[in-house]
């Protein structure tokens, strides 16, 4: 364990985490999307069992947040857990927010009694691709296919 | 795909050296324990030095050691020393007089070199040495 994941705590993001959310978003993409994420946060905030929004802090500091849920049957697929986002702090990288937060979503999904966890980014998104491959991932069974609608 | 030789026998190298960076191996434990030439291994050792993955230590007990970044050195970086696998997807030379077959076969190339590219990009000599722990023995 890295040396200062003891000192993070994880728990369900609230409606009062939306500035904070917003931010760190906007901070990496560069757009402020405050509108998506209160939607979000409402419907992925421990409203509903199989949905996840977990932030990851340090006393009143976000350090991170992580967004999963757990879906059956799309694509035959039976349940499994998604991750649909992840976001750290950039000067917080390397020092253990995401792996902590990546077990907890899916310490949520065994809960649930899911075996497998999922998730699909941008081919040239080189750095969340390499975090989730340090966590064990692998290219799973499906291929994602899209066309242009003419 | 298929690697040349020397990105295979880099691969070897730099993962069996960094699963232990404190461990150091001479050129010929290495070939022995992969079962590849010597004469060929001691030449890709000499590149990786060169590009700053390996160190060679002499005196007794000498060999190579892991001496890169493992945490930020993928495994494109290490197969680039010895081959360009960016991929030229394009079945003839000058797109721009490519026939419909041509591009369209460029396209398909295109999307395999991609998928190459961004799986070899994205694996970190530390991923991989977490994958090679996690295995069991064999042999």
């Amino acid at each position: 364990m890295h040396s200062s994941q003891s000192t993070i705590r994880i728990r369900t993001a609230t409606a009062n985490d939306l500035i904070a959310v917003t931010g760190l978003d906007g901070k990496i993409t560069g757009l402020a999307k405050p509108d998506y994420w209160r939607d979000l946060i409402r419907r992925f905030g421990g409203r509903k069992q199989d949905r996840y929004f977990l932030i990851a802090e340090a006393g009143t500091e976000l350090l991170g947040f992580i967004m999963g849920e757990i879906r059956a049957w799309e694509f035959g697929s039976p349940p499994c857990g998604w991750i649909f986002a992840v976001n750290v702090e950039p000067d917080k990288r390397l020092t253990g927010v995401g792996t902590v937060l990546f077990e907890a979503l899916c310490g949520k999904f065994r809960e649930n009694g899911v075996a497998t966890v999922r998730t699909m980014l941008a081919r040239d998104d080189t750095l969340i691709m390499s975090f989730f491959r340090s966590q064990g991932m692998m290219a799973g069974p499906y291929i994602e296919l899209e066309a242009a609608l003419d | 795909m298929r690697l040349q030789t020397a990105s295979r026998l880099a691969l070897l190298s730099v993962l069996d050296l960094a699963a232990d960076p404190a461990r150091q191996r001479s050129a010929g434990e290495i070939a022995e324990a992969y079962r590849v030439s010597l004469n060929h291994l001691a030449k890709v050792l000499r590149d990786l030095n060169r590009a700053g993955l390996v160190e060679s230590v002499r005196g007794v007990g000498g060999g190579y050691r892991f001496c890169g970044n493992a945490k930020r050195t993928t495994l494109l970086d290490v197969i680039q020393i010895f081959e360009n696998v960016s991929g030229d997807a394009t079945v003839r030379a000058n797109p721009i007089d490519a026939s419909a077959t041509e591009a369209a076969l460029s396209l398909i190339l295109k999307e395999i070199d991609d998928t190459v590219q961004a799986t070899l990009q994205s694996i970190t000599i530390d991923t991989a040495v977490k994958l090679i722990q996690k295995l069991p023995p064999r042999g």
